[in-house]
């Protein structure tokens, strides 16, 4: 089905007081799991916290416009799919570290205590967390609502 | 400060109580919640931003989870008769199990002021080591990430265990195409 005519489907998801409310708030949880995840390394929060907002944005969009919707926007297999890179790429940063030395060596230029651009491999960490932890979240939420039990022959 | 602490200690043994004892699910499930705030708010108290925030969105998010598979279960209450000899065996050792905590607890620091011992050297040369401002961030990604990468793979594995125990079958040997991936519409 269309995406636009999937979202103003009355029929699917919660009535319009609850779509409306959520299509204005959506966009600001984003904005702020974007800001936790990027400012980890100077504000409190950092990837876990931004990558469990970025999920509960997601799950919004599934409680208020129907599993359909949320599935059209990031199906199950590419929520798998983020979950495994982000986990990855942890761990190819911290493989890279070894050349400097030691398994998560701060490789990258620590530039000025304070900037946004700053403390190395800090951010590109809280990145891939994020990536990690939303991802994995909002899988285990769409695993909880499609995932169900097979009927088997004797109970039909 | 160190009444409210104790009114929140207190209103979240509370809260446990009444999350065990109460009949109705979704109200346990709600006391939960107030319990989870309850600690959300004494780390903020305590100092602790990172914690508090992380605590709060988790709680939030376990919230909607519970509420979603409460409110289609079963919400009958179990009705047990009460075992004599449990409840004896189990007030005996909570007994045992506070004598054992006022002993114990005689060396801790007194709530709310931890032993600075290696927390001193990390505040002091965080900012210079790493070149992270907030030294949280410095201490678990780049003094201890190696602890930080175990976590993201107990995250990681409970993931996937959950996968394999919520998808509907195993492989099966005559499949349609209606089973692929085990999505039941």
């Amino acid at each position: 089905m269309d995406f636009e005519k999937q979202i103003s489907d009355e029929s699917l998801g919660m009535t319009v007081v609850v779509k409306t409310i959520s299509r204005m708030a959506m966009s600001f949880i984003l904005l702020f799991g974007f800001y936790i995840v990027l400012y980890g390394h100077l504000t409190p929060g950092g990837g876990f916290a931004g990558g469990v907002i970025l999920a509960i944005a997601y799950v919004l969009l599934m409680l208020a416009f129907s599993k359909d919707v949320a599935l059209a926007k990031l199906s199950n297999f590419w929520a798998s799919m983020w979950d495994n890179l982000g986990a990855l790429s942890f761990i190819v940063i911290g493989f890279v570290g070894l050349s400097g030395g030691y398994f998560f060596y701060n490789f990258v230029s620590h530039g000025t205590p304070g900037k946004l651009l700053s403390a190395g491999i800090i951010p590109l960490c809280n990145i891939s967390i994020a990536v990690k932890v939303g991802a994995a979240l909002y899988a285990i939420f769409i695993g909880l609502s499609i995932y169900g039990r097979l009927v088997t022959e004797e109970e039909k | 400060m160190l009444a409210l602490f104790h009114v929140l200690l207190f209103f979240m043994i509370v809260g446990s109580i009444v999350a065990i004892e109460i009949k109705n699910m979704l109200s346990a499930v709600i006391a939960v919640g107030a319990v989870g705030f309850g600690v959300s708010l004494l780390f903020l108290f305590l100092g602790a931003p990172d914690i508090a925030i992380t605590q709060v969105i988790v709680e939030v998010l376990s919230l909607i989870i519970l509420i979603r598979t409460t409110t289609f279960a079963d919400n009958r209450a179990i009705e047990a008769k009460i075992d004599n000899f449990a409840t004896v065996t189990g007030l005996i050792f909570i007994g045992f199990l506070i004598m054992a905590a006022l002993w114990a607890f005689q060396d801790i620091t007194p709530f709310g002021e931890p032993i600075m011992r290696v927390s001193r050297r990390y505040l002091a040369n965080t900012a210079a080591e790493t070149g992270a401002v907030n030294a949280v961030a410095g201490v678990i990604l780049d003094y201890r990430a190696y602890d930080t990468l175990g976590e993201a793979m107990v995250l990681f594995t409970s993931i996937l265990g959950a996968f394999v125990i919520l998808r509907r079958q195993g492989k099966k040997k005559e499949r349609n195409e209606t089973e692929e991936f085990g999505i039941m519409q």
